[in-house]
């Protein structure tokens, strides 16, 4: 009747979780995959009903692109340079520039979709205008608050590091690091999605 | 880097103060026992509006007392108006849906239990842990709220269908701020779910004590991780529909509203809008979510089971495969909530076949327990009564489920008291059993004390039979063409199945009275039933290595190493016929 194997098997221990979660990020991206493949999803059924119009994209959002596309390095510069920290004890320096001038970039991008919906209005094109305007303000209004998320991550690693040097745990370095990636992935799916079907 | 990663993963200390230790509480047993009072209240609170539906559809001239203080337009007199009757219909389903059938077995056990059998201290993430609460106690007061405003509760269903619930009041009462209220409480209540769900998944994946590979695992704790990843992608999309629906309210849009709709004499300003795409965003959500609610109780009554039987299950490996699929088919399967919308007759057939396979890994379920019990000698409980009880109502309710997964005979039956009985059945009464079994299960453990099991067992049979009384004859209604979402049916040619009303009426007050043996003994048991042993029912997961309740941070700083699957019974070990999960001695087999 019983016949298992009576060893331990040798798979994930506290030690080697003690970290923290390493699974939580990629959950939360796929959750957040899937809150924005049911509006994809919505989007297309709505696009049946035969007013669909088109939106030209705002120029800005362009420039805000590419606002992100380099706080994506410039969070990459700094992981890098905690994660030599967190190695050898030294000063956090570097990661603390790095981690900065994403801040400030990331809230770039915030002020800049800001000004892209200022844009938005200034032609007539309001959050119920038109399918279309609806989805854009929808996209993009909801990519925000994701993005607002990461900030607030980043101010928290920002807070952890100014007062604890490196007693910090790596993976919520890392686990921010991968979630702001995200979401310029992200951010470049929707500007598709915005140019090909609004 | 060695500094940095030697932390343990939870680093907040035993708490001090009486908001710390019992409101804002970062440990996930009080967090599970919140969710479990959240749905208590829940519960209650919803069976009180069945009664008062149940009483207004035999008795429709009849007042009710006091009523008329409680829903002054909805009630004059004390008398139910037909509008009211469906606001009553709305919030029973929301609440028993959302905050009983989700939050009990998925929410509340699943915390409790799911991080002590890894062999975990904590989840991994428990200050989103007492978020996801907090939140889904937000989203409980703001849909109570909907009672208290003069626009009263939706009357649209707890489908809540557009365009009925997307143009405001011109389409009936509670249709304004009510249906507003009802969709924000929705859109919270998915966002304490994500952050539930992402907890589960991370805190099973990651957390898992030396020794506790996945196959090692309890049924219940497999249950649970399933339900996570489904809850994941469901509130996913649950959540973005209500928000769509909230800006169709709120800002005008035209997601869900037709051009040209006139309502009460009034064009709609809406133009180009989709009602059947409210139906397949809700229902992409709304069919796995009776797996939600189905499938942590098929983990917790399996666990009941092996350990009263005292033997394995034939195979617990195949059952696990089982409710995988039952996850993975749950998305494909969502049309078959919208045969009569109109869709084309093909779409019907492509849904129809996956419902239909469902029904596979469902009996393979069925069969595991069935040959399991055969020639068991089964320890005869109010817990693995329930758990049978289950059983029963699992098979009962799934097998009406053959014939409305079929097009052509769902046409006929979906309007009508047939699928009323059905999914209440498989998904609301199999899931409480499910409650109840966990509940009668776990109280030694979670409170210390012992339930009263003659009051378990008077309560289990007056249930047991009370269910059956009340919705084996919503099958027989569905088939003899009664229509379900009607106020009264006095007057018209269901006059004459106003008797068969009138026994399901009784039924159900008398049912839902029993509940109050099971209230006292929950409570009473609380604080004077006699006290619990570690290990009361001679278990072997790891919730019965430890002190019951169990210590703050669990397993009181011991590292828990596991060395067997968690159903070594029927074996000849050092303590009777069973060898504990964390016991490294190897048993010998007793025949």
């Amino acid at each position: 009747m019983a016949t298992t194997t009576y060893t331990p098997l040798p798979v994930q221990t506290r030690s080697a979780a003690a970290g923290g979660s390493r699974s939580g990020v990629w959950v939360g991206i796929f959750a957040i995959t899937m809150f924005f493949a049911a509006v994809t999803s919505a989007l297309s059924v709505r696009q049946g009903s035969g007013d669909w119009s088109h939106i030209s994209i705002p120029s800005i959002m362009y420039a805000n692109t590419l606002v992100l596309a380099i706080s994506s390095l410039t969070i990459e510069l700094s992981r890098r340079a905690m994660s030599r920290s967190l190695a050898t004890g030294s000063a956090t320096l570097a990661a603390q520039g790095w981690l900065g001038a994403t801040l400030v970039l990331g809230l770039g991008f915030v002020a800049g979709q800001y000004l892209a919906w200022r844009e938005l209005a200034a032609r007539g094109l309001y959050l119920a205008t038109n399918p279309n305007s609806s989805f854009l303000y929808v996209f993009t209004g909801a990519h925000v608050l994701h993005l607002l998320g990461g900030i607030a991550g980043l101010l928290y690693l920002a807070a952890r590091v100014a007062v604890n040097g490196t007693g910090l745990r790596r993976n919520s370095f890392e686990n921010t690091a991968i979630y702001w990636h995200f979401m310029g992935v992200l951010w470049l799916y929707l500007l598709v999605v915005i140019g090909v079907r609004l | 880097m060695e500094q940095a990663s030697a932390q343990p993963a939870h680093v907040h200390a035993p708490p001090q103060t009486f908001l710390r230790k019992h409101v804002f509480s970062l440990d996930h047993k009080v967090i599970g026992k919140q969710y479990y009072g959240l749905a208590l209240v829940a519960v209650f609170t919803g069976m009180v509006l069945s009664w008062l539906m149940r009483f207004h559809l035999v008795w429709p001239a009849v007042k009710i007392p006091g009523l008329e203080f409680l829903a002054k337009g909805g009630a004059p007199g004390g008398v139910i108006t037909p509008e009211y009757y469906l606001s009553l219909l709305t919030m029973h389903g929301t609440l028993m849906v959302f905050f009983v059938l989700t939050n009990a077995p998925f929410a509340g056990f699943g915390n409790y239990f799911l991080p002590i059998q890894i062999g975990a201290e904590d989840m991994a993430f428990p200050r989103f842990n007492m978020m996801s609460f907090w939140v889904t106690f937000v989203a409980f007061l703001v849909l109570l709220l909907a009672f208290f405003i003069p626009d009263g509760p939706p009357i649209s269903g707890w489908t809540a269908y557009a365009p009925l619930s997307a143009i405001g009041n011109d389409a009936g009462p509670g249709l304004g701020w009510g249906q507003n209220l009802w969709a924000m409480s929705i859109a919270i209540f998915c966002i304490g779910q994500l952050l539930g769900s992402l907890n589960f998944i991370a805190t099973t994946l990651d957390l898992r004590a030396r020794g506790m590979s996945l196959m090692r695992m309890p049924i219940c704790t497999w249950a649970w991780f399933v339900t996570a990843c489904i809850g994941l992608l469901a509130f996913a999309v649950l959540l973005p529909a209500c928000l769509l629906l909230l800006l169709d309210k709120l800002a005008g849009t035209s997601f869900f509203v037709p051009a040209g709709l006139v309502v009460s004499d009034r064009l709609q300003p809406h133009a180009g809008g989709s009602p059947l795409l409210w139906q397949h965003l809700f229902w992409f959500f709304g069919h796995p979510e009776v797996y939600i609610a189905i499938l942590p109780a098929i983990g917790i009554v399996s666990h009941v089971l092996i350990t009263s039987m005292r033997k394995p299950m034939l195979s617990a490996k195949v059952l696990i495969y089982s409710m995988m699929s039952i996850g993975f088919l749950s998305w494909m399967v969502w049309g078959h909530h919208m045969f009569v919308s109109g869709m084309n007759p093909f779409s019907s057939l492509l849904f129809s076949f996956p419902t239909l396979t469902i029904t596979i890994p469902a009996t393979i379920i069925t069969l595991i327990w069935l040959g399991s019990l055969y020639g068991a000698n089964l320890r005869i409980n109010s817990a693995s009564l329930f758990a049978l009880g289950f059983v029963s109502m699992f098979v009962s309710g799934g097998v009406s489920g053959f014939f409305l997964a079929q097009p052509s005979i769902d046409i006929y039956l979906h309007a009508t008291y047939f699928v009323v009985g059905h999914f209440h059945m498989v998904m609301g009464v199999a899931a409480i059993f499910g409650i109840f079994s966990g509940t009668y299960f776990w109280f030694p453990k979670m409170s210390g004390r012992m339930m009263n099991e003659t009051l378990g067992k008077l309560h289990f049979w007056i249930t047991f039979i009370g269910t059956y009384c009340i919705f084996m004859p919503f099958h027989y209604l569905g088939m003899a063409g009664n229509v379900r979402r009607y106020s009264s049916f006095v007057d018209d040619f269901m006059a004459p199945l106003m008797p068969l009303h009138k026994f399901i009426s009784i039924a159900a007050f008398i049912t839902g009275g029993a509940q109050l043996i099971f209230l006292y003994n929950l409570i009473h048991s609380r604080f004077r039933g006699a006290p619990a042993t570690e290990n009361p029912w001679e278990g072997t997961s790891l919730e019965w290595s430890m002190s019951s309740p169990p210590p703050w941070d669990n397993f009181g700083g011991r590292h828990p190493v596991v060395y067997h699957d968690p159903y070594q019974y029927g074996v000849k070990g050092s303590k009777g016929d069973y060898v504990m999960q964390d016991s490294a001695e190897q048993p010998a087999t007793s025949s």
